[in-house]
């Protein structure tokens, strides 16, 4: 057992509902208890779908339980059947189902219905949502799609978009954009927006594009055995990438390249000297292992921030992450526990968080900025704007998106100048993060001797100030670790609240190395000096 | 209105009407939903589901933002090795337990909450509470109840709860009015004030704020019920001795006044003083439906099953704002809990009990109402086709019940069709 209360990923049925949602044709039968009709708000709610998702729940009772849940499964697949004349069916079971061991994939079979039904192995207790999509997307190409000779010209297929994926939408319209620019036609996008009939015309496809190894490296890998078909190994997410991505293609097809870019904002953005102060700013990455990898490359390479720590939930993608920290140096965090991620971005005191939902409200409790790159993901990130992720597009709504939530040049530089104004003050925060600015008391004589035992007067309470949070041992100072007198306490509550943690760490750090029991404002100025860049 | 004789109404009621019974595929949360509302009432309880990954991600949804605020609700997903073997399953739950309570000594009340996985392979979780209230014990005191969608559908995981906590209750001989299911706290202010003001008293509440405050119960105590689900906590007090006193939900002006009315004769309170007790806020309640029954009035309703509140909240939609119900469904149906209410409901409604959620569909369909009363699955997509939907699990999440809350009430259900003409406006400009 594992104490759990929140969750990265949702269980396997939930993904296999995901590839049923994204279709158009399919219908799925899933043997459940009363209450897993719960997924269909996902869908109906956080991706505002207009239609109810294809999926017939068997919703058996506690007077069910033993023989009769069986006959319960056939008759819902009968009337599933009936009702909406699906081109192909899956069925399967949730948890609860596969303890009960009663067998969807026969009992259907039993049937005899005319229609295509593929049966899905879904293991509960070891497996969650990604796996269900990749695994449930897998199994619809093996049945369905088979050798088929080639289109005359150039085309062919996406595979990996689902219903309730991270930008999902636009990323194929994106992609499906850029390979026009370079003569490809799509022969299928699937499962998002797909039918049951056009996986069965997949094989006519030259070559295929992996935009979601999480949910399409399945498919992409059965393609490539049972109809020939290459698939991709970049994903366009980032401008460098993007360009690797149609070199790859190039190589695939034999076509150009090289195509229009004008549209492309984000390099000349980031290099304006506006993007100056975006320079060495410490940003920890947290997310699916796609969307991360790519996002590392974007902050690294494009935008020139300094990666302080990434990592992904997804255990599938753990030897990729490995692979990709390493090259920045760094040993990549691989966990589905909200709090191990929490810690890691407290001890890295970033300036930035790139994550998910939940790494949002970690930035909020620990006061700082945060942009989302990754599932999972609330109502606002299913925007009506247009807004992918990939291609020349995405780069410019990724550009934005990251900049928006930092403190932008001007302010920063204000804020630098002027960081002991009472209205102004850092802890006011910048106007655009919300919650209401802290209008700073002036004291009518700081009781500064108070400051000293750790204890701030009320007038200095700093609700954004994160390096409490950092270093919980900081207000009972273990024997041995450097004190911070009261004047250094000061001056360090004049360092702007987004690199205050990093001094406090850094000056204690210097402090510890050198053998300096109290720390003064010498030893602050003197740390800095020690570790400037 | 009458107060004396609602029976005597022009209408014959629909105590009697048959009710269409239907089994087939549901559209309905699982008991574990009422964890959400619950854990915020019961300020020194944690609800500990012992279930799969899948229960643990119903939580986070149903939840919404609160899962962020270090809400005091967990699932121990059981995993493949607890499904191997059940001894061990004892020894993971005592451990995880038992880390729980080192992270927050402030638990008093810790529930472990049954689900469908735990119920199927029939983990003991009873004899579990049994022997973690004794190795906690008497810091910490251990229930069990099952909030498992094969037991229990939404707003029956409260009932669950409570009348798991019955018979733990201490037992009393004092005469004790007990307001039993849990309320806002701002409401459960308001009817305790309107209680006082009559004289009434003392009055527990069932579930209480604290573990301090549990009530005790005894052959003396008289219970009157402010939810319709729940059927197994009334049996529950009833086995303790308790008498029930049965009366209208108090939802808008006329289900408060013959809720307190039903306690208010209990306790011998002249028929002037509770005049003049409620009178204004009567008044006032009666002025905040009226504006939005201008909206409501003389259109159609219908009701998917969803908490077992459709009943009392179809009288109400009736005959205070002068909607007409087509049909009214309700997960379950208490006779004996929601009588007085289906006393009062006119005749006309499909009363269906349970559900089969595409045939139900048809019927909606064929019925065309102007509002349709249903869950957050079944609202856009009937959005989507024309129909104006007002989703039902906002009136389990928001303060309705009693007289301040009566146009708020109201208000809930006319916002949806104002809504469909300022946006049609826009349209046609």
């Amino acid at each position: 057992m594992k104490l759990t209360l929140w969750t990265y990923e949702g269980p396997p049925h939930v993904g296999a509902m995901r590839v049923a949602t994204g279709m158009t044709g399919l219908h799925y039968v899933l043997h459940a208890p009363q209450g897993d009709t719960y997924a269909d708000l996902l869908f109906t709610m956080i991706e505002r779908r207009n239609h109810r998702p294809p999926v017939t729940y068997t919703t058996f009772q506690a007077r069910d339980l033993g023989a009769d849940t069986a006959n319960l499964f056939k008759d819902a697949a009968r009337d599933a059947y009936a009702r909406f004349k699906p081109q192909a069916m899956i069925v399967g079971a949730s948890c609860t189902a596969e303890l009960i061991q009663d067998d969807p994939g026969g009992l259907a079979g039993a049937l005899d219905l005319p229609c295509p039904v593929i049966p899905l192995d879904l293991p509960s207790y070891q497996r969650k949502e990604n796996f269900g999509a990749d695994e449930t997307f897998h199994q619809l190409c093996r049945a369905l799609s088979k050798p088929m000779p080639r289109t005359d010209s150039i085309t062919c297929n996406i595979l990996g978009a689902t219903a309730l994926g991270f930008r999902h939408r636009d990323d194929v319209a994106e992609v499906t954009k850029l390979l026009g620019l370079m003569g490809i036609t799509v022969n299928v996008a699937a499962p998002l927006g797909s039918t049951p009939a056009d996986i069965v015309r997949m094989g006519q496809a030259h070559f295929n594009v992996l935009l979601y190894p999480e949910t399409g490296e399945g498919a992409a890998r059965c393609l490539e055995k049972t109809c020939g078909q290459p698939y991709t190994k970049v994903v366009p997410l980032g401008v460098g990438a993007t360009r690797d991505f149609l070199h790859e293609v190039a190589s695939l097809t034999g076509l150009s390249p090289k195509v229009d870019e004008s549209a492309l904002r984000l390099p000349w953005w980031s290099a304006s000297v506006d993007s100056t102060y975006l320079t060495g700013k410490r940003v920890f990455l947290f997310g699916d292992a796609t969307h991360v990898i790519a996002a590392a490359r974007i902050a690294a390479t494009e935008i020139g921030f300094e990666v302080v720590g990434m990592g992904c939930y997804n255990r599938e993608f753990a030897r990729p992450m490995r692979a990709a920290a390493k090259a920045y140096g760094l040993e990549a965090l691989i966990t589905d526990d909200y709090l191990e991620v929490e810690d890691a971005i407290a001890a890295a005191a970033p300036e930035l968080i790139l994550g998910t939902q939940q790494e949002r409200h970690i930035g909020k409790r620990l006061g700082i900025p945060c942009a989302v790159i990754s599932s999972p993901v609330h109502v606002q990130d299913f925007p009506a704007r247009y807004s992918p992720q990939m291609g020349f597009e995405g780069a410019n709504v990724i550009f934005d998106t990251w900049i928006h939530p930092l403190v932008m040049g001007l302010e920063e530089h204000l804020l630098t100048m002027f960081r002991e104004d009472f209205e102004f003050h850092s802890d006011a925060g910048p106007s655009h993060h919300g919650g209401k600015a802290d209008l700073r008391e002036v004291p009518d004589e700081a009781p500064l001797a108070s400051v000293a035992g750790g204890a701030l007067p009320p007038g200095f309470a700093a609700p954004r100030d994160i390096s409490e949070q950092m270093k919980p041992e900081a207000t009972a100072p273990l024997l041995g670790e450097p004190v911070w007198l009261a004047a250094a306490e000061r001056e360090l509550k004049k360092i702007p609240f987004f690199v205050r943690g990093k001094a406090k760490r850094n000056t204690e750090g210097y402090a510890r190395e050198k053998g300096v029991a109290e720390i003064s404002v010498e030893t602050l100025y003197e740390a800095k000096a020690h570790y400037a860049r | 209105m009458s107060l004396d004789s609602p029976a005597l109404a022009p209408n014959r009621g629909c105590r009697d009407t048959p009710v269409l019974k239907e089994r087939g595929q549901r559209e309905v949360f699982c008991g574990l939903t009422g964890i959400i509302w619950l854990h915020r009432k019961m300020q020194d309880a944690f609800f500990l589901v012992v279930g799969s990954r899948t229960c643990a991600h119903l939580l986070q949804s149903a939840a919404g933002v609160m899962i962020f605020a270090e809400p005091r609700f967990g699932t121990a997903i059981l995993e493949e090795k607890d499904l191997a073997g059940l001894a061990d399953a004892n020894t993971e739950l005592d451990r995880e337990v038992a880390r729980l309570l080192t992270r927050r000594p402030d638990i008093k009340q810790l529930f472990l909450v049954g689900s469908c996985p735990s119920e199927v392979i029939k983990l003991d979780l009873a004899r579990a509470a049994e022997r973690l209230s004794g190795l906690h014990a008497p810091h910490v005191r251990v229930y069990n109840y099952s909030g498992s969608g094969i037991e229990t559908t939404f707003t029956q995981g409260e009932d669950a709860c409570l009348a798991a906590m019955v018979p733990t209750l201490a037992s009393t001989t004092a005469r004790e009015l007990l307001v039993v299911g849990a309320l806002p706290d701002v409401v459960e202010d308001q009817c305790l004030s309107l209680l006082a003001q009559l004289g009434i008293g003392p009055v527990r509440m069932l579930p209480a704020r604290r573990a301090a405050d549990l009530p005790a119960v005894g052959p003396e105590t008289v219970f009157a019920l402010v939810q319709p689900f729940l059927g197994d906590t009334h049996a529950a007090l009833i086995r303790r001795g308790a008498r029930h006193l049965p009366a209208a939900f108090p939802f808008g002006e006329e289900g408060t006044t013959l809720w307190l009315w039903a306690v208010a004769q209990e306790f011998g309170i002249s028929r002037d003083h509770f005049d003049a007790v409620t009178a204004a806020p009567r008044a006032r309640a009666a002025k905040a439906v009226a504006a939005h029954a201008a909206t409501l009035n003389g259109k159609s309703v219908f009701f998917f099953p969803d908490s077992q509140l459709e009943i009392p909240l179809a009288r109400f939609l009736a005959r205070e704002c002068g909607m007409t119900p087509l049909e009214v469904g309700t997960p379950f149906l208490h006779a004996a809990i929601t009588g007085p209410d289906l006393d009062l409901l006119p005749e006309g409604p499909v009363i269906s009990e349970g559900q089969d959620v595409d045939r139900q569909l048809d019927r909606q369909h064929a019925a065309a109402p102007d509002l349709t009363v249903c869950g957050l699955g079944l609202a856009n997509p009937l959005e989507a086709q024309g129909h104006t939907t007002k989703w039902a699990i906002e009136l389990v999440f928001t303060p309705v019940h009693f007289y301040e809350q009566a146009g708020d009430l109201a208000a809930l259900f006319s916002r949806p069709l104002r809504r469909k003409a300022l946006l049609s406006k826009g349209v046609a400009a």
